[in-house]
C-alpha cells in the first residue's frame, strides 16, 4: 500500500538543483485526441462509428471494417491487469531519473489492449484495475492503471505524482487574496495540505474583510502585491520566486457593459493592466524560477493556474470589454503554456461562467459559488488536467461553443 | 487454397557474416557493400553476374534499397526492400527463390546489415512505429525489453516455466557461441550468473536480452545447376512460409503465425518435425524460442518448459538449438539479427560449421520474427533447408 509522503525538508540550497527532464512528448496527430480529453480530464478512446469497434492505439481507420469514421468517446476503463513488469532501465532521461518504475498491460474490457503506467496499489497480474488517461510532464496523455477501488493514501503513490499538481506538501502563491474566490481558494488549498501559502493584496495599509481569517491560517503569509505594478512583481518574484511550486492568479478587473454603454477606454484598460498585463508581469517575473524548478525533488515547481472565464471563449456582450481581456489572458496563457512546458510546469487554465460576487449581480442563477470554484482547482490539480470548466454555465457554454460556435455568438448578443 | 507451388530446384548459398562489433562510427551503408563485397569475393562472382538484390536495414535511412543500389554501383534488374526486422531474413529468402524461379534473376543477393553509433539504438526506438512512439515509448522508454517482459511473465505464470528453463538455453547457446569465431560474447555463462545478473524489467535480466550491436550478413539465392556451375556449397530450400499480424484478437501474445502456417511448412518441405537436425529460432528473448518450439510442431502450446528441461540444446545436444549461440550471444546486428539463423543453418548444412557443427546435419529449420509495432511481434516466417 502506498506510504504517505511525509513533509520534505527543508532545501539544501548549496547542492545543485536537478534539471527539468521531460518524458517522451512526440505523437502522432491522431494520438492528440486523447490528449485533447486528456486535458479536461475525460478517458476517451476512438470508436467506429460504423461498426463500433474501440480502436488502441489510436490509427486512421478501424482495425475491424476500415471505416475512417472514428469518435473519441468517453470510456469507464475497466480492464484486467494481464502483466506487469517494474522497469530497471530506460532509454530515457527522464524515465531513467525515476527508475525502478512499474508497468502493466491490460486488457480493458470493451476489448484493446493499452500498455499503462501501474499505480504502486495495483497487485500483481492477474488483477482488476481502472485505467485513466492522465497528462504527463510533456503535456501529452499518457494511460495510467489504477487500483480498481480507491486505496489509502493513492494519490501520493510516486508515479502518480509525476502527473498530478496534488498542493500537498506544496508552496504555494495566490495572487490576490481579497477577492472572494482568492479566500475560498486559500482556505481550499490548506485543507488539501499545501505547505505554504502566499497570498498577495495590493493594498497592505489596509485590511479586506476577511483579512483576519487568512492571516490566522498557520500556513499563510500575506504580501504586498500589486499586478498592475512591475516593481512590486519583481520584488516579490525576487523574494520567493525560487519557492513557488504552483502559482494561482487570481488577480481579477471586471466592471460591466460593452462599448457604447461605458465612454472612454479607461475600464478597458484597468481591465487588460489586471487581466491580461498583469499576467504577463507575472509570468516575465516568476516564469524563469518556476522552469528552473520543474525537477526538484518531490515537491517542485508543477503548476500555474490563471483564473480566466467562459467568456474568453466567446464574448458576453454585456461584459463585452472585460470578455475580451480574458480573451487576451486566454492567448497569452497558451504562449506561457509553450514556454512553461520544456520545464514540465503545467499551465492550468479554468474558465468559469459567471462567479456569485457583486460584478454579476445582475446575472441570473446558476453561478459558481466561489468554494465551489476553489474546490474545482484543488481537483484539477489532484487530478493533473490543464483545462477546467467549472460550473453548469460553463459546462453549457463550453458544449454550445463547441457544436457551433458561429450560433454562440449570435445567441450571446440577443 | 490452391496447393503452395514447392521450391525446387532452388539452392542458398555463400553464408556470409561481416564480424559484428559493439559501436561503428560506419553508416549502415558500409556494413551493406561489406556484405555483398565479401559474397562476391567469396562465390568468385562479379558485381554484373547479382541480378537481383533483397535489402534489410534498420539504419539505411534516409536510403531504401534503390538508393543503395547508386551508392554500390550495381545495376540489378530485380530488387527488393525487406524492412521487417527480424523476419527479413526469411521473407527475402522466399521472395528471391520465387524470383529464381520465375526467371526474372538469376542470382540473388539478400544482404541485411546495420550500423550501431552510440546513440542510434534510442533513436531507433524512439521512432520505430507510429504504434510505439505513440502508445509505447511514452511508457518508460524501456524498448522491447518491456514489452518481453510482458509476454516472459505471462507466459511463466499461465504454463509454468521458470526463470531456469530460459536460463538453460541462453548458457547452452553461450556454449555454442564459444565455437564461433564472429560471437562478440566470449566467456561461458553460467546458469548462477544469468539467474543473479542484473534487473532489467522483470522477469527479464541481463542475459535474456539481446546486445544490440553494428553487423551484416548475406547469402545468395540461385539454382542448383546454377551453384553446381560455381562450385559453391549450398543448401536446398525445401519449404518457407511467412505470416503476419496473426491471431491480433489473443489479449496478449502466447502465439505466432507459425502456428497458422507449420502444416503448409512440413506438406511443403515433405519433411516431419522428427526430421529437423537442428533449429535456429528468432531469440531475442528466450521465450519467444520457446513459443517457436511450440509453435512449429516440436511440442504442444504449453509444453515448451518440459520440452526444455527434457532436451539439451548445444549443438552437440539432443536438440541442437541456435548453434552459432544466436542473437543472445553473437549480439543482435539489427535487421542481420534476422539473417543470423538462416546464414548458419547454410553453413551446418555444407559443413562449415566448424567446432559447432551438428553430426549429421541434413535438414534444418530456421525461423524468423520481427517488429514489436504495439505490444507484440507481427513478422514470423519459417525455412526448412536440406543438404544437397
Amino acid at each position: 500500500m502506498t506510504q504517505p509522503l511525509v513533509r520534505p525538508k527543508r532545501k539544501n540550497p548549496v547542492l545543485r538543483t536537478r534539471l527539468p527532464t521531460l518524458p517522451p512528448g512526440t505523437r502522432s496527430r491522431v494520438a492528440l485526441g486523447l490528449t485533447a480529453a486528456a486535458a479536461e480530464g475525460r478517458f476517451a478512446l476512438q470508436v467506429c462509428r460504423d461498426c463500433g469497434a474501440v480502436q488502441y492505439p489510436p490509427r486512421e481507420a478501424c482495425q475491424a471494417c476500415l471505416s475512417v469514421r472514428l469518435d473519441w468517446r468517453a470510456q469507464d476503463g475497466a480492464g484486467a491487469l494481464l502483466a506487469d513488469t517494474v522497469l530497471h532501465h530506460s532509454n530515457d532521461l527522464f524515465f531513467r531519473e525515476r527508475l525502478p518504475w512499474r508497468l502493466g498491460l491490460v486488457r480493458l474490457d470493451v476489448g484493446a489492449a493499452v500498455v499503462a503506467h501501474l499505480h504502486g496499489d495495483v497487485p500483481p497480474a492477474p488483477a482488476r484495475v481502472r485505467v485513466t488517461a492522465r497528462l504527463d510532464r510533456a503535456g501529452q496523455a499518457v494511460l495510467v492503471a489504477l487500483p480498481e477501488k480507491e486505496t489509502p493514501h493513492m494519490a501520493d503513490d510516486r508515479q502518480l505524482r509525476e502527473f498530478t499538481c496534488d498542493p500537498k506538501f506544496r508552496k504555494i502563491l495566490v495572487t490576490d487574496g481579497k477577492t472572494a474566490v482568492g479566500q475560498a481558494l486559500v482556505k481550499a488549498f490548506a485543507a488539501a495540505g499545501a505547505d505554504l501559502l502566499w497570498v498577495g493584496h495590493t493594498e497592505p495599509w489596509k485590511k479586506f474583510a476577511g483579512f483576519d481569517e487568512l492571516a490566522a491560517l498557520p500556513q499563510v503569509t500575506l504580501l504586498p502585491l500589486d499586478v498592475t505594478d512591475s516593481k512590486s512583481v519583481r520584488e516579490i518574484a525576487a523574494e520567493i520566486g525560487g519557492k513557488v511550486d504552483i502559482l494561482v492568479n487570481t488577480a481579477e478587473y471586471h466592471r460591466t457593459f460593452g462599448i457604447g454603454n461605458r465612454p472612454g477606454v479607461e475600464t478597458a484598460r484597468a481591465e487588460m493592466d489586471v487581466n491580461y498585463f498583469g499576467l504577463l508581469r507575472l509570468a516575465q517575473e516568476f516564469g524563469p524560477a518556476m522552469r528552473s524548478r520543474g525537477s526538484d525533488g518531490q515537491s517542485s515547481a508543477v503548476a500555474w493556474v490563471n483564473l480566466l472565464s467562459i467568456y474568453a471563449l466567446a464574448n458576453f456582450p454585456p461584459h463585452g470589454t472585460f470578455s475580451a481581456s480574458k480573451a487576451a489572458a486566454h492567448s497569452l496563457a497558451q504562449c506561457l503554456r509553450a514556454e512553461l512546458r520544456p520545464a514540465g510546469v503545467r499551465v492550468v487554465n479554468v474558465f468559469p461562467g459567471p462567479i456569485d460576487d457583486e460584478w454579476n449581480q445582475l446575472l441570473l442563477p446558476p453561478k459558481v459559488a466561489p468554494e465551489a470554484l476553489a474546490r474545482a482547482i484543488v481537483q484539477a490539480l489532484r487530478d493533473g488536467v490543464e483545462d477546467v470548466y467549472p460550473g453548469d454555465v460553463a459546462q453549457e457554454w463550453l458544449e454550445r461553443w463547441r457544436e457551433n460556435p458561429k450560433a454562440l455568438e449570435r445567441e450571446l448578443s440577443a | 487454397m490452391s496447393a503452395r507451388r514447392g521450391y525446387d530446384g532452388v539452392a542458398v548459398a555463400v553464408p556470409v557474416t561481416v564480424p559484428y562489433v559493439r559501436y561503428s562510427v560506419r553508416s549502415a551503408h558500409w556494413w551493406l557493400a561489406r556484405a555483398l563485397g565479401e559474397a562476391l569475393k567469396r562465390s568468385g562472382l562479379k558485381k554484373t553476374d547479382v541480378d537481383g538484390l533483397t535489402v534489410s536495414s534498420f539504419t539505411l535511412a534516409p536510403d531504401t534499397a534503390i538508393g543503395l543500389t547508386q551508392h554500390l554501383g550495381v545495376s540489378p534488374r530485380w530488387l527488393d526492400h525487406v524492412p521487417l526486422g527480424g523476419a527479413s531474413g526469411v521473407v527475402a529468402l522466399r521472395r528471391a527463390a520465387r524470383a529464381v524461379q520465375a526467371g526474372d534473376a538469376e542470382v540473388v543477393a539478400c544482404i541485411a546489415g546495420d550500423t550501431n553509433h552510440v546513440d542510434s539504438f534510442r533513436l531507433t526506438l524512439a521512432n520505430f512505429s507510429q504504434f510505439a512512439r505513440d502508445a509505447v515509448y511514452p511508457y518508460g522508454a524501456g524498448g522491447p525489453n518491456a514489452s518481453f517482459s510482458f509476454l516472459t511473465a505471462h507466459y511463466m505464470r499461465t504454463y509454468g516455466a521458470t526463470r531456469e528453463d530460459f536460463g538453460k538455453l541462453c548458457v547452452a547457446q553461450r556454449a555454442n557461441a564459444l565455437k564461433y569465431p564472429h560471437a562478440l560474447f566470449k566467456k561461458p555463462l553460467a546458469l548462477e550468473e544469468y539467474l543473479s545478473a542484473r534487473p532489467i524489467a522483470e522477469p527479464l535480466r541481463l542475459f535474456d536480452c539481446v546486445m544490440p550491436c553494428a553487423g551484416a550478413e548475406a547469402f545468395l539465392v540461385l539454382s542448383e545447376d546454377r551453384a553446381r556451375s560455381l562450385n559453391a556449397p549450398y543448401a536446398r530450400l525445401l519449404g518457407a512460409v511467412e505470416r503476419h499480424n496473426a491471431f491480433p484478437s489473443d489479449p496478449i501474445q502466447m502465439r505466432a503465425g507459425w502456428a497458422l502456417e507449420r502444416e503448409a511448412l512440413y506438406a511443403q518441405a515433405g519433411v516431419g518435425t522428427g526430421d529437423i537436425d537442428f533449429v535456429e529460432t528468432y531469440d531475442d528473448y528466450p521465450v519467444i524460442s520457446v513459443m517457436q518450439f511450440e509453435d512449429l510442431g516440436f511440442c504442444g502450446k504449453g509444453e515448451g518448459p518440459a520440452f526444455v528441461r527434457a532436451n539439451t540444446f548445444t549443438h552437440d545436444g539432443s536438440f541442437p538449438h541456435n548453434t552459432s549461440g544466436g542473437q543472445l550471444s553473437v549480439g543482435q546486428a539489427g535487421a542481420a539479427g534476422g539473417f543470423l539463423g538462416l546464414v548458419e543453418a547454410i553453413r551446418q548444412l555444407t559443413g562449415e560449421a566448424g567446432g559447432r557443427q551438428v553430426a549429421g546435419a541434413n535438414v534444418g529449420l530456421a525461423s524468423g520474427f520481427g517488429m514489436i509495432n504495439f505490444d507484440r511481434g507481427l513478422g514470423s516466417g519459417a525455412a526448412i533447408l536440406a543438404a544437397p
